[in-house]
This record gives C-alpha cells, sequence and structure tokens, in this order.
C-alpha cells in the first residue's frame, strides 16, 4: 500500500504500544495521513483542496448536528423555527451562517480540486478508482446541498423542490407517478420535507464513508503530481507530515480566513432574498434559481428549448444535465494520453484555458441570470461546446497531439537534475 | 470503443442543443427582437440608499440606537395598523436601548390574544414582554378584505426577503409617484388600476399599499429630529433592518477578533511551514 521506503509507524509511549498492538489504529493514521504516507515533493498548492474539503464535511457535520437539535423538520414550523435558531438560540445565528456559507466553501474547495484533476490528469491510470469515487462524493454532495436547501422551507426551498422533483416527471410512462413517490404527495410538503431531512441528516454520514474509499484508493498508487511524472525513487517523496501538514496547515489558515469573512460580514451574500419568505404554493417567485454552486448545471438543463426528434425538450434537458456529470465517470477512458499533466499537453492546454474554462464560466453566469434571451442562447453554445469537449474533442486530442518532453522524474523537475538519471544515462 | 461511442453521444447532445440554438434564433430573428419589451423593463427602479448611506453599512458600520427607536416609533404608529412583526417579541426592545419598564410598558400598549381565566373563552389582554407583537388582522380573508385584496405582508424579514432591502423599503417609501405618461400610453395594461399605487420601485410597479409616510410630522419624534418623509422612511428602513437581523452589531464585533486571530495564526502558519520546507528548497543545480 506504500512505497518501500515509507517510514514505518514505531510507537514512542507504552499506552500507544500497547493499542497498537491491540487495534492499530494509530498506525493506520500515521501511514494515511501522517509521517508514513510518501507524497511527491512537487505539489503546488492546487492539492491542498483535498484536504480543504475533507476540513469542509467535518465542519458541515458538526454545524449540521448542532442545528437539527434545534431545528423542526415539519411544514407548520420549520420557516420559524429556523427563525428561533437565528434570533433566540445562543450563537445560532452563527450556527446557521457557518453551515449556510459552509456549503458554499465545500463547494468552492471541490470544484477547485476537480478543475485541478481535470487539468492534470489526476483521472488516469492508476487513480481511475479514486476519480470515480470522487464523482459519486459529488453527486452526494449536491443532493445533500439541495435537500438542505429545502430544510429552512422559504420560497426558493419550496419552488426549488417543486422544479427538481418535477425534473422526474419528465421521464416518460413512471415520470409522473415517480414523482408523486419520491415527494410523499402532489407537491412538496410535510411528507417532503420530513423525508428531505432525513436524508439531508443521513447522507453527509454515506460522503463520509466514500471519502474513506477515495483516500484509501489514492493510498494505492500514492498521490499524483504537477508533472504527472510517477513517482521512480526515495528522493521524489517526502512524508505528508510534517512537511504537507504544515503547508495544509498555512492552506487552512487562508481558507478559514476567507470563510470567516464571508460568514461574518457578508453572510447572505451567497443565499437568495426570497428564501427569507416563508414557502407559499399559491405564490411563484419571478425567477426560481437554485443556490450558485448548481448554475452551471441548471443552465445545462434550460439550455434545451426545443424538442429533438421524438424526445420532448424537457427530457432531454434532464438527460442532458445528469450526463454532464455523468460523462466524467468515463473521463479516464475518454481522454487517452498517455501524458497526465496539462503542463506538458499544449492542444489539451488550449482546449482547456480557452474552451473548457470559458464555457463554465458562460454556463455558471447563464444559470443565475433570467430564462430569456440572450442568457438561454449563450448557454446553448456553452452547452454544445461542454459536451464537445469531453467526448469528442479530449479523445481526438489525445490521439493527435504531441506531448511536449516530460523531465525524467519528479527530482530532476524540482531541482534541475537527478543523480539516478545520470547515473543511468553514463551507463 | 469507449472513445467512437462516446463521440457518438457527445455529438448527440451538441445536435440537440443547437437544434435549439437554431430554433430560438429563428424565433429571435422573426420577431425583431431579443426580448419582448414590458413595462417592467422600461421603468422599473433599482432601490437606493438615502444620502449618507445607513449607519449598519460596511464592515464597521453598526446601529444607531436613537434612529431605531424612532424607526420603532414609525412602525408602531404608521405601519402595524395593517403589518405584522411576528419574529420580534417585546423582550426584543431592550436591544434599541429601552429599559425594562420602557419595554414592559410598551408591551402593555398592544393588546394581544388571550384567554379569560375564568371562563375559557378567548379574549384580549395587555401585552407582556415575553409576547410577540400581536396581528393586526384576525386572519389572512380580513386582511385581503380590508386592503384591496393584497395581504399585507409581515415585516420582521422584509429587508432580508429583497435584494438591497434596505434600501428597498426607504426607496419604496418615498418612491411613490404619479404614473408617467409614457407608461399609461405605451403600456396601457401596466397602468395603476383602481385602488393601485404607482411605485417604480415595486417589481410590477403597481401595489395596493397607499403611500403609508405623506406628511412631515406624521409622527413627533421624541429626540428632536425633524420628522420628514425622508427621515421616517430612513428610520423605518434602519428598524426593519434590525427586525431582520438583530444580531448584525454582534455579529460584526465577532468578526474582527476572529480575522484577527486567523490572520495571526495564518502568519503562523507560512513561517512554519517554511522553516519546515527550509531543507527541501533551493537546492537547484
Amino acid at each position: 500500500m506504500s512505497f518501500p521506503w515509507a517510514n514505518q509507524y514505531e510507537p514512542q509511549n507504552p499506552l500507544m504500544k500497547w493499542v497498537d498492538d491491540r487495534l492499530p489504529l494509530p498506525r493506520f493514521v500515521y501511514n494515511a495521513i501522517g509521517a508514513g504516507y510518501p507524497v511527491p515533493r512537487n505539489l503546488n498548492y492546487f492539492w491542498n483542496f483535498g484536504v480543504l474539503a475533507g476540513f469542509c464535511l467535518v465542519l458541515q457535520i458538526v454545524t449540521g448536528v448542532v442545528l437539527a437539535m434545534h431545528y423542526a423538520p415539519n411544514a407548520l414550523v420549520a420557516f420559524d423555527s429556523t427563525e428561533h435558531i437565528m434570533r433566540d438560540v445562543n450563537w445560532g445565528w452563527m450556527l446557521r451562517y457557518a453551515h449556510a456559507n459552509g456549503a458554499s466553501a465545500f463547494f468552492v474547495v471541490v470544484y477547485l480540486h476537480i478543475f485541478r484533476g481535470f487539468f492534470y490528469g489526476s483521472y488516469k491510470a492508476p487513480r481511475e478508482m479514486v476519480w470515480l469515487m470522487g464523482v459519486v462524493i459529488f453527486l452526494l454532495m449536491m443532493a445533500t446541498a439541495f435537500m438542505g436547501y429545502v430544510l429552512p422551507w422559504g420560497q426558493m426551498s419550496f419552488w426549488g423542490a417543486k422544479v427538481i422533483t418535477g425534473l422526474f416527471g419528465a421521464i416518460p410512462l413512471v415520470g409522473e407517478p415517480l414523482q408523486i413517490w419520491l415527494l410523499g404527495g402532489f407537491a412538496p410538503d410535510n411528507a417532503a420535507l420530513n423525508r428531505f431531512f432525513s436524508l439531508h441528516f443521513l447522507l453527509p454520514f454515506v460522503i463520509a464513508g466514500v471519502v474513506i474509499l477515495h483516500i484509501w484508493a489514492l493510498h494505492i498508487p500514492g498521490s499524483s503530481n504537477p508533472t504527472g511524472v510517477e513517482v521512480k525513487g526515495e528522493s521524489d517523496t517526502i512524508p505528508f507530515h510534517p512537511y504537507y501538514t504544515a503547508k495544509d496547515g498555512f492552506g487552512l489558515g487562508v481558507f478559514l480566513f476567507l470563510y470567516c469573512a464571508m460568514l461574518f460580514f457578508l453572510p447572505n451574500a451567497l443565499g437568495h432574498p426570497d428564501n427569507y419568505i416563508p414557502a407559499n404554493p399559491m405564490s411563484t417567485p419571478a425567477h426560481i434559481v437554485p443556490e450558485w454552486y448548481f448554475w452551471p448545471f441548471y443552465a445545462i438543463l434550460r439550455a434545451f428549448t426545443a424538442d429533438f426528434f421524438f424526445i420532448p425538450a424537457k427530457l432531454m434537458g434532464v438527460i442532458a444535465m445528469f450526463g454532464s456529470i455523468l460523462v466524467w465517470f468515463f473521463l479516464p477512458w475518454l481522454d487517452t494520453s498517455p501524458v497526465r499533466s496539462g503542463h506538458y499537453r499544449p492542444l489539451f492546454r488550449k482546449f482547456f484555458w480557452f474552451g473548457l474554462i470559458p464555457a463554465m464560466a458562460v454556463l455558471f453566469y447563464c444559470g443565475g441570470a433570467p430564462a430569456e434571451e440572450p442568457f438561454v442562447m449563450m448557454s446553448q453554445l456553452a452547452t454544445a461546446y461542454y459536451f464537445l469537449h469531453f467526448l469528442v474533442i479530449l479523445p481526438i486530442v489525445a490521439s493527435v497531439e504531441r506531448p511536449e518532453p516530460l523531465p525524467y522524474s519528479i527530482t530532476e523537475a524540482v531541482l534541475g537534475s537527478d543523480d539516478n538519471a545520470e547515473l543511468k544515462a553514463a551507463s | 470503443m469507449t472513445r467512437l461511442i462516446g463521440i457518438l453521444v457527445g455529438l448527440f447532445f451538441t445536435a440537440a442543443v443547437l437544434w435549439a440554438f437554431v430554433s430560438g434564433a429563428a424565433t429571435v430573428i422573426s420577431e425583431g427582437e431579443l426580448k419582448p419589451a414590458t413595462a417592467e423593463h422600461h421603468f422599473h427602479k433599482l432601490p437606493h440608499e438615502p444620502s449618507g448611506g445607513f449607519s449598519f453599512n460596511g464592515a464597521f458600520g453598526k446601529y444607531d440606537k436613537q434612529q431605531l427607536q424612532r424607526g420603532f416609533q414609525v412602525y408602531k404608529e404608521v405601519c402595524s395598523a395593517c403589518h405584522s412583526l411576528r419574529h420580534v417579541a417585546f423582550r426584543d426592545l431592550e436591544q434599541l436601548g429601552y429599559n425594562e419598564a420602557e419595554v414592559k410598558a410598551i408591551a402593555a400598549g398592544f393588546q394581544v390574544p388571550g384567554v379569560d381565566p375564568n371562563t375559557g373563552e378567548a379574549t384580549t389582554r395587555a401585552g407582556m414582554p415575553t409576547d410577540y407583537f400581536p396581528k393586526p388582522y384576525p386572519n389572512d380573508i380580513a386582511a385581503r378584505a380590508a386592503n384591496n385584496n393584497a395581504i399585507p405582508p409581515d415585516l420582521s424579514l422584509m429587508t432580508k426577503a429583497r435584494h438591497e432591502g434596505s434600501a428597498y423599503v426607504y426607496s419604496l417609501l418615498t418612491g411613490y409617484q404619479d404614473a408617467p405618461a409614457e407608461l399609461v400610453k405605451e403600456f396601457p395594461g401596466s397602468a395603476p388600476g383602481p385602488g393601485l399605487h404607482y411605485n417604480p420601485y415595486f417589481a410590477n410597479l403597481n401595489l395596493a399599499m397607499a403611500p403609508p409616510l405623506t406628511a412631515t410630522d406624521q409622527v413627533s419624534y421624541g429626540d428632536g429630529t425633524k420628522a420628514t418623509v425622508d427621515q421616517m422612511a430612513q428610520d423605518v428602513a434602519a428598524f426593519l433592518t434590525w427586525t431582520a437581523e438583530p444580531t448584525l452589531d454582534k455579529r460584526k464585533q465577532t468578526g474582527w477578533p476572529v480575522l484577527g486571530f486567523l490572520l495571526f495564526a495564518t502568519v503562523l502558519a507560512y513561517l512554519a511551514k517554511q522553516q519546515v520546507w527550509a531543507d527541501k528548497k533551493g537546492k537547484k543545480g
């Protein structure tokens, strides 16, 4: 599970030795995030976001569990119990703002983590399972965040729930009964709110489980790195602790500073004002928009405005929206270039910076804008590029591109020379 | 094989979305405009703050308690006739600088729903600090009946339930005017109907609420501030910002030491990181 030169755990105090002999948990931690995990020496700050995502998960679970002690998942009182938390619970306002902005922070770091993977080819062999588990985590996060947003039972909670569960209604034949079954009624009401609360409490622990699989799968080949060149020898790696614990500590500080700046000074900037209006099934908001982290996918959903042969526009939008994330599952087999890192892939790099990133930016912007022109047409072009990028461009680029020369090893990339490489060349 | 299927699937999605694009573009071309002109697009105005802004603006801003008390007076004497404030209890008014006795007296000035201790019948009694502000109407039907079929919304969270909420309340209260002649001419459907009042800050331009603040000295302030319409609108906007976010002062007061500590800790973490990494850097060549 590790390189042969990895440090071995030697308990220093008798208690730890006693525990380790009976339950090797200390050893497990040491090998996972301690000095026993050798990591490439050249990781840049984009490699901080995995740890930060883990931190966000813990933050959300801790604040969420305490909020659940004060919240009442009943359609009659849910809105008022949220206000009770904001007004009467000691430091309740801070907990709720920490949780709401914590969800946004979680998505920020996870998006950066995912785009790190896109650029540096982290999904490629032998790390496909790490990537697949990551996509599963992302899907679970989306479900959890969606259901959490419903809980305050404001206008956007209600209408968001109605729109998103309405997507299942687009499925032919079984759609409508499926939607009613999912909601426990014809429209979101107490039954839906209760089950959303139950699942919102459950799913973070499922995520925690998949995170363990994600990290387990990562530790088989070890971490990737910005050159994409695999570890060749001991000089390529350094122990996770203290080197990366120190670097992650600094990253965590920067993250917490920005997060707390939002929490204490702009706590509602990322929310929608309509969610401070109690849910009212008789009054539809002028523009129903999800939280910002769903905007790109919401834009894809709304981009399909015309029936395509026998497929109704709505169904096409639903398929495309789910498809836009499911396509990530196939990424390791679509991008077959043997070179991982975008640093050494001139053509890939152009499509990444001048294609994928602008397309995502347009989708993000249009997803939050009202469903009117020119936003619909802009999101249609960006959606077209999005699917072309992953499904057509990446496979073709992989076969036609001439990658730039790779360094012999990580050591050479960092130090400019590698004794092993010179020995090899001499022989 | 995966790649071949992938390319086909990709072309399928691209064709479907480009087909939608072409259909949309055809509609735009045939209609000759990107979006239909509506009265809201032409006449709706974004809220603006009073000149000088609000005392609670910015990272250092905090509530002006004198102003909140004046705003409370405007709410009590004008707004409360139609609008409830259901998330606010009388006890909360101590945060505006009233002492316990004053809060008791304010509460006692309101009649709240109660139960006759002898007969068990529904009745009203004088309010106590633990009571919440009473609702002006017994139910929504009564509220609609009294207000041209529009329910006056609860105001507790109003400034958080609108974009730029504090400025919105101020702009709306000072924004009543006669409907412009152009509007009446070009969008007769959007001209104010009977019982409606034109206000460019309201989402659909016409609202059922008659201008509530109409004359200077409509309320008489105890602190000597001149009660112009503009002043009353500012004060009640500030008061409603407090009802929506009573913890604003505490939040900002907490925020600064937190950020200060984090800055310090982050600098330390950076220095620690530099020291730990000292033997791994600068060995180029």
